[in-house]
């Protein structure tokens, strides 16, 4: 798989299709068993932990549910990377955490308490706080999970916005076809740890082979199973065949 | 199966290497409590979280067994017609043993619960997580500055807890019963030693310190990001700092007091 500036890349696929593990991969929480993610130039699993968060410093993960610290305001959020990770002046600190909170339109709630948003607008600020150190990679880990269709037309036009305004690589990782396709650039579908398909939007939905059309149409038969794969058969589970 | 085979011979690597591991832990804790100091604002919020939300259970608790000690101090006491040794008894009692140990109890249900709560709900949440893609060591932005917070707690408290201990010893003893006054704090004064008795308490209450901030902080990092791994932490952190206090005390005063 590659990443590039300026696209917005959607991962697809079912649950534990993997898509998840390749943003932990990617971030370097997770150590890959075989393979390498080379980020800028560098190959993550070989490099100490000095290396490995200098690399995290120029990425940014949105959470699924946002994981705000809830010990902290939305402000302080928001400020928290800048706060970690430059010696700026506190006015500095302000205007900068106001900007990103404005680009996800939500500098008016600056002063509240995590436990006060919505999910869009936790997702939202979570948004503001990946940004905040302005890194040329973005991950969004299912981004459009429970929202409703207001809010997730506002995280789906930031994300593409703020693609192809700040100029980063865009990792999308969904299984909403319809809202991935729309902003995505470019697709893989994961099916059962692999890559099943890659390709343009336009490409995958033109696209003959069972496995994307089973995913698109979402059918129930096709080569992904309905049943898990289980070691006896229904009748033996029942004790009618030995 | 394993390359190592034989059950026991793989637990008791297993234990050992957990042990190593909780070691490790803890000297990576102290080193970066010491570094946290550079934010002061950081360990001064927790001071206050930590050790102003636990004055109150301590100070109330402090005053009862105060009561209870002016009580059955005097009733032994009298026995041997040397009631006006009630100060001193009660102030010993405080300052050698019940201070540092029931403060830490108190305070490891209190105030160490909440912080392995905390902390396994921050994992829970994916906060640690997030932390760490932000680059940010957790051990030292969330961890250190509450462990520094709770070890310069504890003995502030037992401090406190032993004054109002006397100050209730006082009311019973003296204005309840009617002990000689100034016997009360005459004896007192006369018969603690400063560095025997007052210095080996604060000991215990440092050793305590770093025990149940340990413990707690230990035990909510390592919690299973579950609503019930996070319970069964809590209930771990109170049952392990609390036989840990005991026998420490133990051990501590066996150590102090067994030359005299």
């Amino acid at each position: 798989m590659r990443f590039q500036r300026g696209r917005v890349v959607a991962l697809i696929g079912g649950s534990g299709s993997g898509k998840t593990t390749i943003l932990r991969l990617i971030g370097g929480l997770l150590k890959p068993r075989a393979g390498a993610v080379t980020f800028e130039g560098k190959v993550l699993h070989t490099l100490d932990r000095d290396g490995l968060y200098a690399a995290r410093r120029r990425m940014g993960l949105l959470y699924q549910f946002g994981a705000l610290f809830t010990d902290l305001t939305v402000f302080e959020n928001v400020a928290f990377p800048l706060r970690e990770h430059t010696a700026l002046p506190e006015h500095l600190i302000r205007d900068l955490t106001l900007l990103k909170l404005n680009a996800v339109g939500l500098r008016g709630v600056a002063h509240f308490q995590t436990s006060q948003l919505s999910g869009g607008m936790a997702r939202r600020v979570a948004l503001a706080r990946a940004i905040a150190l302005d890194p040329p990679l973005i991950m969004y880990d299912e981004p459009f999970a429970g929202l409703d269709p207001i809010s997730l037309a506002t995280v789906a036009q930031l994300i593409r916005q703020l693609n192809d305004a700040l100029n980063v690589a865009s990792i999308l990782v969904s299984h909403d076809i319809k809202d991935a396709f729309a902003i995505a650039d470019y697709v893989y579908l994961l099916a059962q740890g692999r890559i099943a398909a890659e390709g343009t939007p336009a490409q995958m939905q033109a696209s003959a082979d069972p496995t994307v059309r089973q995913f698109l149409d979402g059918d129930i038969d096709g080569p992904v199973a309905f049943h898990h794969a289980s070691r006896r058969s229904l009748q033996q589970d029942l004790g009618l065949e030995p | 199966m394993s390359a190592t085979g034989f059950a026991p011979v793989r637990k008791v690597i297993d234990a050992l290497q957990r042990v190593g591991y909780g070691t490790r832990f803890f000297l990576r804790l102290c080193l970066l409590a010491l570094a946290s100091l550079r934010r002061p604002r950081l360990v001064i919020d927790q001071i206050h979280f930590i050790g102003n939300y636990s004055l109150s259970i301590i100070l109330v608790s402090g005053l009862l067994i105060g009561f209870v000690l002016g009580l059955q101090g005097y009733y032994t006491l009298r026995r041997y017609g040397s009631e006006e040794a009630l100060g001193l008894l009660v102030t010993l009692s405080l300052v050698r043993e019940l201070g540092p140990v029931v403060t830490a109890l108190l305070f490891a249900g209190r105030a160490g619960t909440s912080l392995t709560a905390e902390v396994g709900l921050m994992k829970a949440g994916e906060q640690i997580d997030a932390m760490q893609m932000m680059a940010v060591d957790p051990v030292a932005r969330v961890l250190a500055p509450r462990f520094l917070a709770a070890v310069i707690c504890m003995p502030l408290l037992a401090a406190l807890f032993s004054a109002m201990g006397v100050l209730g010893g006082y009311l019973v003893g003296v204005q309840m019963i009617g002990v000689d006054a100034g016997s009360f704090w005459s004896q007192m004064q006369g018969g603690v030693d400063w560095l025997l008795d007052v210095g080996n308490g604060v000991v215990k209450s440092i050793v305590f310190g770093f025990t149940v901030a340990f413990v707690a902080l230990f035990v909510g990092y390592e919690a299973e990001p579950t609503p019930e791994g996070v319970s069964r932490a809590t209930t771990t952190t109170v049952v392990v700092a609390s036989l840990a206090i005991l026998g420490l005390d133990f051990i501590l005063t066996a150590l102090m007091f067994s030359s005299h």
